[in-house]
């Protein structure tokens, strides 16, 4: 019996397609009716025009390709890139773009992480930010202005909540804009885990100005912080240490201090008590380098604030003309 | 060549001559973008940048050198499987030159950036209607001739062109629900996890029914005509496709362990991935029992070394993607460059060593000639070997590597490596991949001239009337 199926191929599709089906309802159809399929978190907030406009734009170039938007719940993942992913920061998310390779790092937890400004930078550049980086350049962005009516019909076919003055204020901007406010609101569901906190403000840096504590201090700055601070500490993306200020106010801060801002990031700048640039987003390294680590590089930056600070403008371009280091 | 089936045969030749331009295509953008990942200033173009052309690459091969073949060979083993011609001749022919149009609209508009982000389900919904009718097209024509075939029995081939049918049906029209918001644009009908969940049940199952089925109806009778063994076991046949038909549809989660996806939708993907080793393993033996009943073939016809390498790495493919589920490797090698090594273990193993010996085997046949030169078949075979171990190998190092680097901690508790620190180390390892992806270039050229060379041939007899007699089923 069951060996005459295979002359009678109307009956035997019929049965190809029952055993087709079996899996795909109870891996695919049926999970769809459960609401644990379709939660969404408190603070999840539908994309404003200009974040999906920035979001086609991610689509569009592929960016999917490379990039992660899902942090494992494994603990180096949550300590490289911050809370693991949860089901409900999605709701708004079609299509998902989780990814299935990670050439660059994984994006889920960038917003905020960084300024516009250094976004800006590394989309024109990433190898004028990130030196060896491999991402593709994407200045040709800033020349592309968005089509407010195109928008808008990506809008309504989502029913995503818009006002006119929202459609009205998308003239003039351009794809760039787009997509770096695409990229700052990543992860805003989900509440970030202040870095900061508990951190002694007034504690003496252990290692002094030893050289050997400069040195290694100078090797950690040009891996993790010239991108943003500039090779000698002058600033770039982010402010200068050399010039007397710190945090937006004069004068230096404490070895404490340092340590705080370096280890917490911007989240540290309400226990110094200190307001920073308005738009400033400094990066926590205190999941990166360890606590002596970060203590050398505070032992460099005194050494460059008693070096570099005390030059004038004039030797300071003597040094770079005879191609002097320091 | 054979005057009853002559319209048909010309078809098949078009499916065959389009998958390879479409293969040539494909493999020229594959290099670029494996050089793009270590020289970055090769994006000279946003339609050249990588992450547009990484789409290009996947497509085309897919479905422009894949289907394409798919359609031709499944036309061809399904007319000497029924023993008869094509039941709508004309139809296949409109659908082979809607099939060209496709691929052509699907490769610019994929590089002008017109995407729904879904793997393997990139293209926009107009096109996507395109394929709907493509298929539909060649279901009409594989079910209509199978109802009116001259042969009682349906021969294991065509029980899996018959599920290739089937399943691409149920998991394209599924997964390419959208929204439309434009003529180019549109936005997946699931959101978040649900809009994962659908795509990677269908992300893993056109492997299977793309990658796998037709492949193993090409396997099943190319294989045994070819070297003249009958097949080790039907008995076996049977059972393996009734459980790699059924299991399919269950794992495709596994690509989603550790993601937000409910805990029991992945464990559950999990087991029936393993459990897929059994039907997979099932088609392995098979082709070992067959060729074990005279290993002398390996020497004898150049093209069973084709297909048993073939099925070889179908079976390695088979046991490393379930070990690959496993939530302990998954954390490891998951968004690694080991992925890639594993899915060209399969296309470049498994896939292309077992299209390329049949059209080996089907080209001169339908000359009733032989092949232009075994020499160079030979030459092809080792360069693409030597090409796709080179280029997996180096994969699964830089994989294993990156996992490791990402997941290393200093004794103070700290990250060991940042994320550069862990990206840099890939560039000798993806230099060497490119090396790889060369030689499999360069024994892809071989294979099409060998081809090219053979028609040629074919048609000169043709042309001076000395065609062999009709050709034996």
């Amino acid at each position: 019996m069951a060996g005459k199926i295979y002359s009678k191929p109307i009956v035997f599709t019929l049965m190809v397609t029952v055993t087709v089906l079996a899996g795909s309802i109870v891996m695919m159809a049926y999970p769809m009716l459960r609401p644990e399929m379709h939660p969404k978190l408190e603070n999840l907030r539908p994309f404003t025009a200009l974040q999906l406009a920035g979001r086609d734009i991610y689509q569009r170039e592929g960016c999917v390709n490379c990039h992660s938007q899902m942090v494992r719940p494994l603990r180096t993942e949550v300590m490289r890139y911050g809370d693991y992913s949860k089901a409900g920061e999605f709701a708004y998310d079609r299509p998902f773009l989780w990814g299935s390779k990670r050439t660059g790092p994984d994006l889920a937890r960038e917003g905020g992480k960084r300024p516009d400004s250094w976004h800006l930078a590394h989309y024109e550049n990433a190898q004028a930010v990130v030196p060896r980086s491999n991402m593709p350049g994407y200045g040709w962005m800033k020349r592309n202005k968005l089509d407010p009516a195109t928008v808008k019909a990506h809008m309504d076919a989502l029913s995503m909540p818009y006002t006119a003055q929202q459609i009205a204020e998308l003239s003039g901007k351009t794809e760039m804009d787009a997509l770096v406010a695409y990229t700052q609101q990543l992860g805003h569901s989900v509440e970030k885990p202040r870095a900061a906190g508990g951190f002694d403000l007034a504690a003496v840096n252990p290692f002094g100005s030893s050289p050997q504590a400069i040195a290694a201090g100078a090797a950690l700055y040009a891996q993790s912080c010239s991108v943003c601070h500039g090779d000698e500490g002058h600033g770039g993306i982010g402010p200068s240490f050399t010039e007397n200020k710190f945090l937006a106010q004069p004068g230096y801060g404490t070895d404490g201090e340092y340590f705080a801002i370096i280890a917490g990031g911007s989240d540290a700048k309400k226990d110094i008590g200190r307001p920073g640039l308005p738009d400033g987003g400094m990066e926590a390294f205190g999941s990166q380098i360890p606590p002596d680590g970060i203590w050398r590089i505070v032992s460099y930056i005194r050494a460059q604030q008693l070096h570099e600070g005390g030059e004038s403008p004039a030797t300071e371009k003597r040094e770079h003309d005879t191609g002097g280091k320091h | 060549m054979n005057e009853e089936y002559r319209y048909d045969y010309k078809t098949v030749e078009g499916y065959v001559l389009s998958a390879i331009v479409w293969a040539v295509v494909g493999l020229v953008v594959g290099l670029l973008i494996s050089v793009q990942m270590f020289a970055p200033a090769l994006n000279f173009a946003p339609w050249a940048s990588f992450g547009r052309l990484r789409t290009v690459h996947t497509n085309i091969l897919g479905f422009g050198l894949g289907v394409g073949a798919i359609f031709g060979l499944s036309y061809y083993i399904l007319m000497r499987l029924t023993r008869r011609t094509l039941l709508f001749p004309r139809l296949a022919r409109l659908q082979l030159w809607l099939f060209n149009v496709g691929i052509l609209l699907a490769l610019v508009t994929l590089a002008m950036g017109h995407t729904q982000s879904l793997e393997y389900a990139e293209m926009e919904w107009p096109l996507d209607i395109a394929i709907v009718i493509l298929w539909v097209m060649f279901a009409v024509n594989v079910v209509g001739t199978i109802l009116v075939r001259r042969e009682e029995q349906m021969y294991i081939s065509l029980w899996y062109i018959i599920a290739t049918v089937v399943g691409v049906a149920v998991l394209y029209i599924v997964n390419n629900l959208s929204i439309p918001a434009g003529l180019l644009k549109s936005y997946h009908l699931f959101a978040g996890v649900n809009s994962a969940n659908v795509q990677w049940w269908y992300g893993h199952n056109v492997v299977g029914f793309v990658f796998t089925m037709p492949i193993l109806a090409m396997f099943y009778y190319f294989f045994p005509k070819s070297t003249g063994l009958p097949i080790f076991s039907h008995r076996l046949s049977i059972v393996a496709f009734w459980s790699l038909v059924f299991g399919y549809l269950w794992t495709g989660a596994h690509h989603l362990v550790y993601s937000p996806l409910p805990d029991w939708i992945q464990t559950l993907a999990i087991v029936f991935t393993l459990f897929l080793i059994a039907p997979s393993w099932g088609s392995v033996v098979n082709g070992y029992g067959t060729i074990g009943e005279d290993w002398g073939r390996m020497k004898t016809d150049y093209l069973a070394k084709f297909f048993i390498l073939g099925i070889t790495f179908y079976g390695l493919q088979t046991v490393q993607g379930p070990t690959q589920g496993l939530r302990v490797v998954s954390q490891l090698i998951h968004f690694t460059d080991w992925v890639p090594g594993h899915v060209h273990m399969g296309t470049m193993g498994w896939v292309a060593l077992t299209v390329t010996a049949s059209i080996y085997y089907v080209i001169p046949k339908i000359y009733g000639t032989e092949i232009y030169s075994v020499k160079l078949a030979n030459l092809h075979f080792w360069l693409v070997l030597v090409g796709q171990l080179i280029f997996s190998i180096t994969g699964w190092i830089t994989g294993i590597q990156q996992g490791a680097m990402w997941k290393a901690l200093t004794p103070e508790g700290t990250l060991k490596y940042t994320f550069m620190e862990t990206l840099v180390k890939n560039y000798p390892y993806w230099h060497v991949r490119s090396l790889g992806g060369t030689i499999f270039i360069v024994g892809m050229v071989v294979f099409v001239l060998n081809v090219l060379l053979t028609i040629q041939k074919g048609r000169a007899l043709e042309a001076g009337g000395k065609t062999a007699a009709p050709v034996a089923a």
